[in-house]
Protein backbone atom coordinates (compact mmCIF):
# COMPACT_ATOMS: atom_id res chain seq x y z
CA UNK A 1 0.00 0.00 0.00
CA UNK A 2 2.35 2.68 -1.18
CA UNK A 3 -0.38 4.81 -2.76
CA UNK A 4 -1.01 8.11 -1.02
CA UNK A 5 -4.55 9.34 -1.35
CA UNK A 6 -5.09 13.00 -2.02
CA UNK A 7 -8.72 14.06 -2.12
CA UNK A 8 -7.99 17.77 -2.51
CA UNK A 9 -9.10 18.00 -6.14
CA UNK A 10 -12.72 17.13 -5.30
CA UNK A 11 -13.91 20.34 -3.54
CA UNK A 12 -12.76 22.57 -6.40
CA UNK A 13 -14.41 20.30 -8.94
CA UNK A 14 -17.84 20.29 -7.31
CA UNK A 15 -19.42 22.77 -9.79
CA UNK A 16 -18.29 20.64 -12.76
CA UNK A 17 -19.40 17.45 -11.07
CA UNK A 18 -22.83 18.95 -10.36
CA UNK A 19 -23.14 19.94 -13.99
CA UNK A 20 -22.22 16.40 -14.98
CA UNK A 21 -24.77 14.99 -12.57
CA UNK A 22 -27.32 17.38 -14.06
CA UNK A 23 -26.70 15.86 -17.46
CA UNK A 24 -26.97 12.32 -16.06
CA UNK A 25 -30.27 13.14 -14.36
CA UNK A 26 -31.65 14.93 -17.43
CA UNK A 27 -30.84 11.88 -19.52
CA UNK A 28 -32.48 9.68 -16.89
CA UNK A 29 -35.67 11.76 -16.69
CA UNK A 30 -36.16 12.11 -20.45
CA UNK A 31 -35.23 8.51 -21.22
CA UNK A 32 -37.57 7.31 -18.46
CA UNK A 33 -40.43 9.40 -19.80
CA UNK A 34 -39.86 8.37 -23.41
CA UNK A 35 -39.14 4.77 -22.47
CA UNK A 36 -42.31 4.37 -20.40
CA UNK A 37 -44.57 6.04 -22.98
CA UNK A 38 -43.09 4.05 -25.84
CA UNK A 39 -42.96 0.92 -23.67
CA UNK A 40 -46.68 1.25 -22.90
CA UNK A 41 -47.48 1.46 -26.61
CA UNK A 42 -45.30 -1.60 -27.25
CA UNK A 43 -46.95 -3.51 -24.42
CA UNK A 44 -50.42 -2.75 -25.81
CA UNK A 45 -49.21 -3.91 -29.22
CA UNK A 46 -47.81 -7.13 -27.76
CA UNK A 47 -51.15 -7.88 -26.16
CA UNK A 48 -53.10 -6.81 -29.21
CA UNK A 49 -55.21 -9.42 -31.04
CA UNK A 50 -53.92 -7.97 -34.33
CA UNK A 51 -51.15 -10.45 -35.17
CA UNK A 52 -48.72 -8.20 -37.11
CA UNK A 53 -48.71 -5.66 -34.27
CA UNK A 54 -48.08 -8.32 -31.64
CA UNK A 55 -45.40 -9.87 -33.81
CA UNK A 56 -43.65 -6.56 -34.39
CA UNK A 57 -43.61 -5.68 -30.68
CA UNK A 58 -42.34 -9.16 -29.80
CA UNK A 59 -39.54 -8.95 -32.35
CA UNK A 60 -38.66 -5.45 -31.13
CA UNK A 61 -38.37 -6.54 -27.52
CA UNK A 62 -36.34 -9.64 -28.35
CA UNK A 63 -34.01 -7.69 -30.61
CA UNK A 64 -33.18 -5.02 -28.05
CA UNK A 65 -32.85 -7.50 -25.25
CA UNK A 66 -30.21 -9.45 -27.14
CA UNK A 67 -27.80 -6.65 -28.00
CA UNK A 68 -25.63 -4.58 -25.66
CA UNK A 69 -26.65 -1.01 -24.87
CA UNK A 70 -23.24 0.26 -25.97
CA UNK A 71 -23.84 -1.11 -29.45
CA UNK A 72 -27.25 0.60 -29.51
CA UNK A 73 -25.64 3.89 -28.50
CA UNK A 74 -23.15 3.52 -31.35
CA UNK A 75 -25.97 2.61 -33.75
CA UNK A 76 -27.92 5.76 -33.06
CA UNK A 77 -24.82 7.92 -32.93
CA UNK A 78 -24.38 7.18 -36.64
CA UNK A 79 -27.99 6.50 -37.61
CA UNK A 80 -29.74 9.63 -36.28
CA UNK A 81 -27.85 12.11 -38.50
CA UNK A 82 -28.66 9.91 -41.50
CA UNK A 83 -32.34 9.79 -40.71
CA UNK A 84 -32.52 13.53 -40.16
CA UNK A 85 -30.70 14.14 -43.42
CA UNK A 86 -33.15 11.83 -45.18
CA UNK A 87 -36.17 13.63 -43.73
CA UNK A 88 -35.02 17.22 -44.05
CA UNK A 89 -33.02 16.71 -47.21
CA UNK A 90 -29.90 18.38 -45.88
CA UNK A 91 -26.94 17.27 -43.82
CA UNK A 92 -27.47 17.81 -40.13
CA UNK A 93 -25.61 17.31 -36.91
CA UNK A 94 -27.54 16.51 -33.76
CA UNK A 95 -24.68 15.98 -31.37
CA UNK A 96 -24.12 13.03 -29.09
CA UNK A 97 -26.65 14.10 -26.44
CA UNK A 98 -29.75 13.69 -28.59
CA UNK A 99 -28.51 10.56 -30.33
CA UNK A 100 -27.70 9.00 -26.94
CA UNK A 101 -31.08 10.10 -25.57
CA UNK A 102 -32.90 8.47 -28.49
CA UNK A 103 -30.80 5.33 -28.04
CA UNK A 104 -31.78 5.14 -24.35
CA UNK A 105 -35.47 5.70 -25.09
CA UNK A 106 -35.58 3.05 -27.80
CA UNK A 107 -33.52 0.56 -25.79
CA UNK A 108 -35.22 0.99 -22.43
CA UNK A 109 -38.67 0.87 -24.03
CA UNK A 110 -38.05 -2.84 -24.65
CA UNK A 111 -37.42 -3.42 -20.93
CA UNK A 112 -40.27 -1.18 -19.76
CA UNK A 113 -42.55 -2.95 -22.24
CA UNK A 114 -42.04 -6.30 -20.55
CA UNK A 115 -42.75 -4.83 -17.09
CA UNK A 116 -45.88 -3.04 -18.33
CA UNK A 117 -47.09 -6.12 -20.19
CA UNK A 118 -46.79 -8.20 -17.02
CA UNK A 119 -48.60 -5.43 -15.12
CA UNK A 120 -51.50 -5.39 -17.57
CA UNK A 121 -51.71 -9.16 -17.57
CA UNK A 122 -51.90 -9.17 -13.78
CA UNK A 123 -55.31 -7.44 -14.00
CA UNK A 124 -58.09 -10.04 -14.06
CA UNK A 125 -59.64 -10.52 -17.52
CA UNK A 126 -63.09 -9.99 -16.05
CA UNK A 127 -62.36 -6.29 -15.62
CA UNK A 128 -61.89 -5.84 -19.37
CA UNK A 129 -65.16 -7.65 -20.02
CA UNK A 130 -66.89 -5.57 -17.35
CA UNK A 131 -65.61 -2.37 -18.96
CA UNK A 132 -66.86 -3.51 -22.38
CA UNK A 133 -70.16 -4.57 -20.83
CA UNK A 134 -70.84 -1.06 -19.53
CA UNK A 135 -70.25 0.22 -23.05
CA UNK A 136 -66.64 1.42 -22.92
CA UNK A 137 -64.49 1.30 -26.02
CA UNK A 138 -61.05 -0.38 -26.00
CA UNK A 139 -59.35 2.97 -25.45
CA UNK A 140 -61.64 3.90 -22.58
CA UNK A 141 -61.28 0.51 -20.93
CA UNK A 142 -57.50 0.79 -21.05
CA UNK A 143 -57.42 4.41 -19.93
CA UNK A 144 -59.95 4.35 -17.11
CA UNK A 145 -59.92 0.76 -15.89
CA UNK A 146 -56.87 -1.31 -16.77
CA UNK A 147 -53.87 1.02 -16.98
CA UNK A 148 -54.47 2.95 -13.71
CA UNK A 149 -54.50 -0.30 -11.76
CA UNK A 150 -51.71 -1.89 -13.76
CA UNK A 151 -49.41 1.09 -13.26
CA UNK A 152 -50.05 1.09 -9.55
CA UNK A 153 -49.01 -2.55 -9.38
CA UNK A 154 -45.88 -2.06 -11.38
CA UNK A 155 -44.55 1.19 -9.89
CA UNK A 156 -41.87 -0.63 -7.85
CA UNK A 157 -40.64 -2.56 -10.90
CA UNK A 158 -40.68 0.54 -13.10
CA UNK A 159 -38.65 2.42 -10.50
CA UNK A 160 -36.18 -0.45 -10.11
CA UNK A 161 -35.73 -0.49 -13.88
CA UNK A 162 -35.17 3.28 -13.73
CA UNK A 163 -32.40 2.82 -11.16
CA UNK A 164 -30.76 0.43 -13.62
CA UNK A 165 -31.32 3.03 -16.34
CA UNK A 166 -29.61 5.64 -14.16
CA UNK A 167 -26.60 3.35 -13.82
CA UNK A 168 -26.67 2.74 -17.57
CA UNK A 169 -26.49 6.45 -18.34
CA UNK A 170 -22.82 6.23 -17.38
CA UNK A 171 -22.31 4.39 -20.68
CA UNK A 172 -22.57 7.68 -22.60
CA UNK A 173 -18.86 7.69 -21.80
CA UNK A 174 -18.42 5.89 -25.15
CA UNK A 175 -19.65 8.95 -27.08
CA UNK A 176 -17.66 11.31 -24.81
CA UNK A 177 -20.65 13.06 -23.23
CA UNK A 178 -19.73 14.93 -20.04
CA UNK A 179 -22.08 13.09 -17.67
CA UNK A 180 -21.16 12.65 -13.99
CA UNK A 181 -18.70 9.84 -14.65
CA UNK A 182 -17.26 11.61 -17.69
CA UNK A 183 -16.63 14.80 -15.68
CA UNK A 184 -15.11 12.83 -12.80
CA UNK A 185 -12.77 11.13 -15.27
CA UNK A 186 -11.78 14.41 -16.90
CA UNK A 187 -11.04 16.10 -13.57
CA UNK A 188 -9.09 13.04 -12.48
CA UNK A 189 -7.02 13.10 -15.64
CA UNK A 190 -6.36 16.83 -15.36
CA UNK A 191 -5.13 16.56 -11.76
CA UNK A 192 -3.54 13.13 -12.05
CA UNK A 193 -6.05 11.91 -9.44
CA UNK A 194 -8.02 9.26 -11.34
CA UNK A 195 -7.95 6.90 -8.36
CA UNK A 196 -9.66 9.36 -6.02
CA UNK A 197 -12.13 10.63 -8.62
CA UNK A 198 -13.33 7.18 -9.65
CA UNK A 199 -13.66 6.09 -6.02
CA UNK A 200 -15.62 9.27 -5.33
CA UNK A 201 -17.85 8.66 -8.38
CA UNK A 202 -18.49 5.10 -7.21
CA UNK A 203 -19.40 6.39 -3.75
CA UNK A 204 -21.86 8.96 -5.14
CA UNK A 205 -23.53 6.42 -7.46
CA UNK A 206 -23.73 3.95 -4.59
CA UNK A 207 -25.37 6.41 -2.19
CA UNK A 208 -27.90 7.54 -4.82
CA UNK A 209 -28.83 4.07 -6.08
CA UNK A 210 -28.88 2.49 -2.64
CA UNK A 211 -31.02 5.32 -1.32
CA UNK A 212 -33.40 5.07 -4.27
CA UNK A 213 -33.78 1.30 -3.96
CA UNK A 214 -34.44 1.71 -0.23
CA UNK A 215 -37.25 4.15 -1.03
CA UNK A 216 -38.63 1.73 -3.63
CA UNK A 217 -38.65 -1.05 -1.04
CA UNK A 218 -40.60 1.16 1.37
CA UNK A 219 -43.06 2.13 -1.36
CA UNK A 220 -43.53 -1.51 -2.28
CA UNK A 221 -44.52 -2.37 1.29
CA UNK A 222 -46.85 0.60 1.54
CA UNK A 223 -48.66 0.15 -1.77
CA UNK A 224 -48.74 -3.63 -1.84
CA UNK A 225 -52.22 -4.59 -2.95
CA UNK B 1 -29.71 9.72 -48.07
CA UNK B 2 -26.89 8.59 -50.26
CA UNK B 3 -25.37 5.74 -48.36
CA UNK B 4 -23.67 3.18 -50.56
CA UNK B 5 -24.07 -0.32 -49.28
CA UNK B 6 -21.08 -2.54 -49.77
CA UNK B 7 -21.30 -5.93 -48.15
CA UNK B 8 -18.06 -6.97 -49.81
CA UNK B 9 -16.27 -4.75 -47.32
CA UNK B 10 -15.77 -7.63 -44.91
CA UNK B 11 -13.59 -9.48 -47.39
CA UNK B 12 -11.31 -6.51 -47.94
CA UNK B 13 -7.84 -6.46 -46.44
CA UNK B 14 -7.35 -4.41 -43.29
CA UNK B 15 -4.89 -1.48 -43.52
CA UNK B 16 -1.93 -3.49 -42.24
CA UNK B 17 -2.70 -6.13 -44.87
CA UNK B 18 -2.43 -9.07 -42.51
CA UNK B 19 -6.13 -9.90 -42.25
CA UNK B 20 -9.57 -9.19 -43.61
CA UNK B 21 -12.31 -7.39 -41.73
CA UNK B 22 -14.08 -10.69 -41.19
CA UNK B 23 -11.06 -11.79 -39.19
CA UNK B 24 -11.54 -8.73 -36.99
CA UNK B 25 -15.14 -9.69 -36.34
CA UNK B 26 -14.14 -13.26 -35.53
CA UNK B 27 -11.40 -12.15 -33.17
CA UNK B 28 -13.89 -9.75 -31.54
CA UNK B 29 -16.36 -12.59 -31.09
CA UNK B 30 -13.54 -14.65 -29.59
CA UNK B 31 -12.79 -12.02 -26.94
CA UNK B 32 -16.48 -11.49 -26.17
CA UNK B 33 -17.02 -15.20 -25.64
CA UNK B 34 -13.83 -15.74 -23.63
CA UNK B 35 -14.45 -12.82 -21.29
CA UNK B 36 -18.09 -13.77 -20.81
CA UNK B 37 -17.51 -17.49 -20.24
CA UNK B 38 -14.55 -17.09 -17.89
CA UNK B 39 -16.40 -14.40 -15.92
CA UNK B 40 -19.45 -16.65 -15.79
CA UNK B 41 -17.45 -19.43 -14.13
CA UNK B 42 -16.15 -16.98 -11.53
CA UNK B 43 -19.63 -15.50 -11.01
CA UNK B 44 -21.21 -18.93 -10.51
CA UNK B 45 -18.61 -20.04 -7.97
CA UNK B 46 -18.55 -16.80 -6.02
CA UNK B 47 -22.29 -16.24 -6.33
CA UNK B 48 -23.13 -19.72 -5.07
CA UNK B 49 -20.97 -19.24 -1.97
CA UNK B 50 -22.42 -15.79 -1.31
CA UNK B 51 -25.97 -17.02 -1.90
CA UNK B 52 -25.52 -19.75 0.71
CA UNK B 53 -23.92 -17.24 3.07
CA UNK B 54 -26.98 -15.00 2.84
CA UNK B 55 -29.24 -17.79 4.08
CA UNK B 56 -27.20 -19.24 6.94
CA UNK B 57 -28.20 -18.33 10.49
CA UNK B 58 -25.03 -16.38 11.19
CA UNK B 59 -25.21 -12.59 11.31
CA UNK B 60 -21.62 -12.07 10.24
CA UNK B 61 -21.71 -14.32 7.20
CA UNK B 62 -25.08 -13.09 5.96
CA UNK B 63 -24.07 -9.49 6.70
CA UNK B 64 -20.94 -9.78 4.58
CA UNK B 65 -22.88 -11.32 1.70
CA UNK B 66 -25.61 -8.68 1.93
CA UNK B 67 -23.04 -5.87 1.91
CA UNK B 68 -21.37 -7.46 -1.11
CA UNK B 69 -24.63 -7.62 -3.04
CA UNK B 70 -25.61 -4.04 -2.23
CA UNK B 71 -22.21 -2.65 -3.21
CA UNK B 72 -21.95 -4.50 -6.49
CA UNK B 73 -25.56 -3.88 -7.48
CA UNK B 74 -25.62 -0.16 -6.77
CA UNK B 75 -22.49 0.96 -8.58
CA UNK B 76 -22.67 1.16 -12.38
CA UNK B 77 -20.76 -1.58 -14.18
CA UNK B 78 -18.63 0.95 -16.05
CA UNK B 79 -17.56 2.61 -12.78
CA UNK B 80 -16.69 -0.80 -11.36
CA UNK B 81 -14.61 -1.52 -14.43
CA UNK B 82 -12.71 1.76 -14.07
CA UNK B 83 -12.06 0.95 -10.43
CA UNK B 84 -10.63 -2.43 -11.35
CA UNK B 85 -8.58 -0.86 -14.10
CA UNK B 86 -7.36 2.42 -12.60
CA UNK B 87 -7.69 2.05 -8.84
CA UNK B 88 -6.98 -1.58 -7.94
CA UNK B 89 -3.46 -1.71 -9.47
CA UNK B 90 -2.52 1.37 -7.41
CA UNK B 91 -3.54 -0.05 -4.07
CA UNK B 92 -2.53 -3.72 -4.49
CA UNK B 93 0.27 -4.67 -2.12
CA UNK B 94 3.62 -6.42 -2.84
CA UNK B 95 4.16 -4.86 -6.25
CA UNK B 96 1.31 -6.89 -7.71
CA UNK B 97 -0.16 -3.70 -9.10
CA UNK B 98 3.04 -2.87 -10.94
CA UNK B 99 3.08 -6.34 -12.43
CA UNK B 100 -0.47 -5.75 -13.71
CA UNK B 101 0.51 -2.41 -15.20
CA UNK B 102 3.57 -3.81 -16.96
CA UNK B 103 1.62 -6.68 -18.46
CA UNK B 104 0.73 -6.92 -22.12
CA UNK B 105 -2.12 -4.37 -22.48
CA UNK B 106 -4.54 -6.85 -24.07
CA UNK B 107 -3.93 -9.45 -21.38
CA UNK B 108 -4.28 -6.77 -18.72
CA UNK B 109 -7.59 -5.60 -20.22
CA UNK B 110 -8.79 -9.20 -20.43
CA UNK B 111 -7.94 -10.03 -16.81
CA UNK B 112 -9.46 -6.77 -15.61
CA UNK B 113 -12.75 -7.28 -17.48
CA UNK B 114 -12.89 -10.93 -16.41
CA UNK B 115 -12.54 -10.00 -12.73
CA UNK B 116 -14.91 -7.05 -13.00
CA UNK B 117 -17.69 -8.94 -14.79
CA UNK B 118 -17.23 -11.99 -12.59
CA UNK B 119 -17.59 -10.06 -9.32
CA UNK B 120 -20.40 -7.92 -10.74
CA UNK B 121 -22.42 -10.91 -11.92
CA UNK B 122 -21.70 -12.84 -8.71
CA UNK B 123 -23.95 -10.39 -6.86
CA UNK B 124 -26.80 -11.25 -9.21
CA UNK B 125 -26.13 -14.98 -9.05
CA UNK B 126 -26.06 -14.69 -5.26
CA UNK B 127 -29.57 -13.23 -5.21
CA UNK B 128 -30.90 -16.02 -7.43
CA UNK B 129 -29.28 -18.72 -5.32
CA UNK B 130 -30.66 -17.14 -2.16
CA UNK B 131 -34.13 -16.96 -3.70
CA UNK B 132 -33.80 -20.62 -4.72
CA UNK B 133 -32.85 -21.74 -1.22
CA UNK B 134 -35.57 -19.60 0.36
CA UNK B 135 -38.19 -20.99 -2.02
CA UNK B 136 -37.74 -24.47 -0.54
CA UNK B 137 -40.31 -25.36 2.11
CA UNK B 138 -38.98 -24.64 5.61
CA UNK B 139 -39.76 -28.22 6.55
CA UNK B 140 -36.93 -29.54 4.39
CA UNK B 141 -34.28 -27.81 6.45
CA UNK B 142 -35.97 -28.76 9.72
CA UNK B 143 -36.33 -32.36 8.57
CA UNK B 144 -32.66 -32.48 7.69
CA UNK B 145 -31.67 -31.12 11.09
CA UNK B 146 -34.15 -33.41 12.86
CA UNK B 147 -32.61 -36.54 11.33
CA UNK B 148 -29.34 -35.54 12.96
CA UNK B 149 -27.57 -33.94 10.01
CA UNK B 150 -25.41 -30.96 10.88
CA UNK B 151 -26.29 -27.62 9.29
CA UNK B 152 -23.52 -28.08 6.74
CA UNK B 153 -24.74 -31.58 5.86
CA UNK B 154 -28.31 -30.33 5.55
CA UNK B 155 -27.13 -27.79 3.02
CA UNK B 156 -24.97 -30.28 1.18
CA UNK B 157 -27.39 -33.20 0.95
CA UNK B 158 -30.85 -31.64 1.22
CA UNK B 159 -31.07 -27.97 0.34
CA UNK B 160 -28.42 -27.28 -2.28
CA UNK B 161 -29.14 -30.19 -4.65
CA UNK B 162 -32.73 -28.94 -4.88
CA UNK B 163 -31.92 -25.22 -4.90
CA UNK B 164 -29.31 -25.44 -7.65
CA UNK B 165 -31.76 -27.17 -9.94
CA UNK B 166 -34.49 -24.62 -9.20
CA UNK B 167 -32.29 -21.62 -9.98
CA UNK B 168 -31.30 -22.76 -13.47
CA UNK B 169 -34.10 -20.86 -15.28
CA UNK B 170 -33.50 -17.49 -13.59
CA UNK B 171 -29.73 -17.91 -14.06
CA UNK B 172 -30.35 -18.19 -17.80
CA UNK B 173 -31.08 -14.49 -18.16
CA UNK B 174 -27.94 -13.62 -16.19
CA UNK B 175 -26.01 -15.87 -18.54
CA UNK B 176 -27.32 -13.83 -21.49
CA UNK B 177 -26.59 -10.56 -19.71
CA UNK B 178 -22.95 -11.40 -19.18
CA UNK B 179 -22.33 -11.54 -22.94
CA UNK B 180 -23.98 -8.16 -23.42
CA UNK B 181 -22.24 -6.65 -20.41
CA UNK B 182 -18.87 -7.77 -21.70
CA UNK B 183 -19.10 -4.95 -24.24
CA UNK B 184 -18.05 -2.45 -21.55
CA UNK B 185 -14.56 -3.96 -21.87
CA UNK B 186 -14.08 -1.83 -24.97
CA UNK B 187 -13.65 1.23 -22.73
CA UNK B 188 -10.39 -0.18 -21.38
CA UNK B 189 -9.15 -1.15 -24.82
CA UNK B 190 -10.20 -4.78 -25.18
CA UNK B 191 -11.11 -5.29 -28.84
CA UNK B 192 -14.22 -7.39 -28.32
CA UNK B 193 -17.12 -7.62 -30.75
CA UNK B 194 -18.62 -4.14 -30.32
CA UNK B 195 -15.18 -2.52 -30.39
CA UNK B 196 -14.24 -4.39 -33.56
CA UNK B 197 -17.43 -3.38 -35.35
CA UNK B 198 -16.82 0.23 -34.29
CA UNK B 199 -13.28 -0.03 -35.60
CA UNK B 200 -14.43 -1.46 -38.92
CA UNK B 201 -16.95 1.38 -39.17
CA UNK B 202 -14.16 3.89 -38.65
CA UNK B 203 -11.71 2.31 -41.07
CA UNK B 204 -14.11 1.65 -43.94
CA UNK B 205 -16.93 4.20 -43.47
CA UNK B 206 -19.29 1.27 -44.04
CA UNK B 207 -20.86 2.00 -40.67
CA UNK B 208 -24.12 0.16 -41.06
CA UNK B 209 -22.72 -3.07 -42.49
CA UNK B 210 -20.34 -3.23 -39.53
CA UNK B 211 -23.06 -2.63 -36.93
CA UNK B 212 -25.54 -4.95 -38.63
CA UNK B 213 -22.89 -7.68 -38.57
CA UNK B 214 -22.27 -7.14 -34.85
CA UNK B 215 -26.01 -7.05 -34.12
CA UNK B 216 -26.58 -10.31 -35.98
CA UNK B 217 -23.69 -11.97 -34.14
CA UNK B 218 -25.06 -10.83 -30.75
CA UNK B 219 -28.48 -12.22 -31.67
CA UNK B 220 -26.73 -15.48 -32.59
CA UNK B 221 -25.00 -15.54 -29.20
CA UNK B 222 -28.31 -14.95 -27.42
CA UNK B 223 -30.07 -17.68 -29.38
CA UNK B 224 -27.24 -20.11 -28.60
CA UNK B 225 -27.36 -19.19 -24.92
CA UNK B 226 -31.15 -19.61 -24.86
CA UNK B 227 -30.88 -23.03 -26.49
CA UNK B 228 -28.24 -24.21 -24.03
CA UNK B 229 -30.22 -22.95 -21.06
CA UNK B 230 -33.43 -24.54 -22.31
CA UNK B 231 -31.66 -27.87 -22.64
CA UNK B 232 -30.21 -27.54 -19.14
CA UNK B 233 -33.63 -26.61 -17.78
CA UNK B 234 -35.19 -29.71 -19.29
CA UNK B 235 -32.34 -31.89 -18.16
CA UNK B 236 -32.26 -30.73 -14.54
CA UNK B 237 -35.97 -30.13 -14.15
CA UNK B 238 -37.29 -31.22 -10.76
CA UNK B 239 -40.34 -33.40 -11.44
CA UNK B 240 -43.47 -31.87 -9.95
CA UNK B 241 -42.05 -28.34 -9.79
CA UNK B 242 -43.54 -25.89 -12.28
CA UNK B 243 -40.60 -23.54 -11.85
CA UNK B 244 -38.20 -26.33 -12.71
CA UNK B 245 -38.64 -25.70 -16.42
CA UNK B 246 -41.54 -26.01 -18.77
CA UNK B 247 -42.96 -28.69 -20.98
CA UNK B 248 -43.16 -32.45 -21.28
Amino acid sequence: MSYEFDWSSIPGAIPFLLKGMGLSLTLLALAMLGGIVFGTILALMRLSPIKPLAWFAGAYVNLFRSIPLILVIFWFYFLVPFIIAAISGQAATVGPFYSALIAFMIFEAAYYCEIIRAGIQSIPRGQVFAAYAVGMTYGQAMRYVILPQAFRNMIPLLLTQSIILFQDTSLVYVVSLPDFLGVAGKVGQRDGRLVEMYLFAAFVYFVMCYGASYVVKRLQKRYAV
Amino acid sequence: MNYTWNWGVFLQKTPDGSATYVDWLISGLGWTVSVALSAWVLALALGAVLGVMRTVPNKWLSGIATAYVEIFRNIPLLVQLFIWYFVVPEILPFGLGDKLKQMDPTLNAFITSFLCLGWFTAARVCEQVRAGINSLPKGQKNAGLATGLTLWQTYKFVLLPMAFRLVIPPLGSEFMNIFKNSSVALTIGLLELTAQSRQIAEYTANVFEAFIAATVIYIGITLTAVTIMRWLEQHFRVPGYISGGGGK
